[in-house]
């Protein structure tokens, strides 16, 4: 018999989720990264049409996503690594709360240097 | 009075939920529960409990989607809506209705070796252990499992792999290591190295949510993640598995 989602419903899991997501998501993205830069390869123009057409304001939203991805993965991974090595009893919740600030935090300054 | 609907797993690993009216008393608990249903309205149900006082581990079921100790789980914090769904722990084949074969989880205790292995005799003197030092701080921590199996059956990676040892069985592995007395450290640490053993884990931490002793297997699990790979460094581990 397996269990299903409410056996899994509590904050460790959902960080757990976040990391496989913004994982696959930033893995997934890594090869439009290395296409973009090797336009560069073609020339000084390529990549110059590539960066402006960047500065489309859709593509520029989604490097928010891109950011909170990215500061969740790392944000995240610390967190498993002082949970594996780092002795804890008691405060594991209040690591998960910081990690999820501080991905929060770094998207949200991205943004704000985005606009302002 | 009020009255509680409750739906109950029937049958082996092939079954269904039957449902059952149940009156709703104060203070009542999920055993409670299950044990008027066989008592009053249907004898056949088969269930598994012993000490009804949260010591023995026997009476852990799924109660609404969660792993839970029954005789400890009252009716008030899960019944939410009067609806109160009970199945076998998951992760475990089913026997009948609400009881689960266990013998996949002790099995890995001893594959864990999960055994005490001390060096002294009757004949010796007590041994002294300082309750101030670090492994014995350590070994308390985890010390108070029940073998309930609440952990193994919230477990992701049980379900994944069905060779990993889980929760409790690396729980109690990590606690014995940290027992000054046993003799047995390095053969146990090989046997929680492998594939199978602690390095599986992937810190979902439902064990630790889920355990109704508020203990931390997945810190457990941790620390075997750093005595394994210390011993692989200094040389000192040899998997034969």
């Amino acid at each position: 018999m397996r269990s299903d989602f409410r056996a899994r419903n509590h904050p460790a899991y959902w960080a757990f989720i976040m990391h496989r997501i913004s994982g696959v998501g930033l893995a997934a993205f890594l090869p439009v990264h290395f296409w973009a830069l090797g336009q560069a390869l073609q020339g000084e123009a390529a990549l110059d049409a590539f960066l402006r057409w960047s500065e489309q304001p859709l593509v520029k939203l989604s490097e928010i996503v891109l950011v909170l991805l990215l500061s969740a993965h790392m944000a995240g991974g610390a967190r498993l690594l002082a949970l594996e090595f780092l002795a804890w009893r008691d405060w594991e919740k209040s690591l998960l709360a910081a990690a999820a600030g501080v991905s929060i935090a770094a998207a949200l300054g991205f943004a704000l240097n985005l606009f302002f | 009075m009020s009255t509680l609907h409750v739906r109950i797993w029937r049958g082996g690993e092939e079954g269904s939920f039957q449902a059952f009216d149940v009156p709703r008393l104060e203070s009542q608990t999920v055993l409670d529960v299950v044990t008027y249903i066989q008592r009053s309205l249907d004898p056949t149900l088969s269930y598994r409990f012993a000490c009804r006082v949260g010591m023995c581990g026997s009476c852990a079921m799924t109660v609404n989607g969660r792993a839970r100790w029954t005789c400890r789980t009252h009716v008030a914090k899960v019944a939410t809506g009067g609806l109160l769904e009970l199945a076998p722990l998951a992760n475990l084949p089913v026997i009948k209705d609400l009881v689960a074969d266990m013998t996949p989880f002790f099995d890995k205790w001893a594959r864990a070796r999960g055994r005490f292995q001390g060096t002294r005799t009757r004949k010796d003197d007590f041994a002294r252990v300082s309750p101030d030092t670090e492994q014995r701080r350590l070994a308390d921590a985890g010390i108070e499992c029940i073998g309930c199996g609440v952990c193994y059956s919230s477990c992701d990676v049980v379900a994944w792999n069905p060779d990993y040892l889980g929760p409790a069985a690396l729980n109690r592995a990590w606690t014995l290591l940290n027992d000054v007395r046993d003799a047995d450290g390095r053969a146990r640490l090989a046997a929680v190295a492998g594939d199978a053993g602690c390095h599986a884990c992937h810190t979902h931490m439902n064990c630790t949510e889920r355990c109704p002793k508020g203990l931390a297997p997945t810190a457990s699990i941790a620390g075997l993640k750093r005595a394994t790979a210390l011993a692989a460094l200094r040389g000192e581990l040899a998997v034969t598995e």
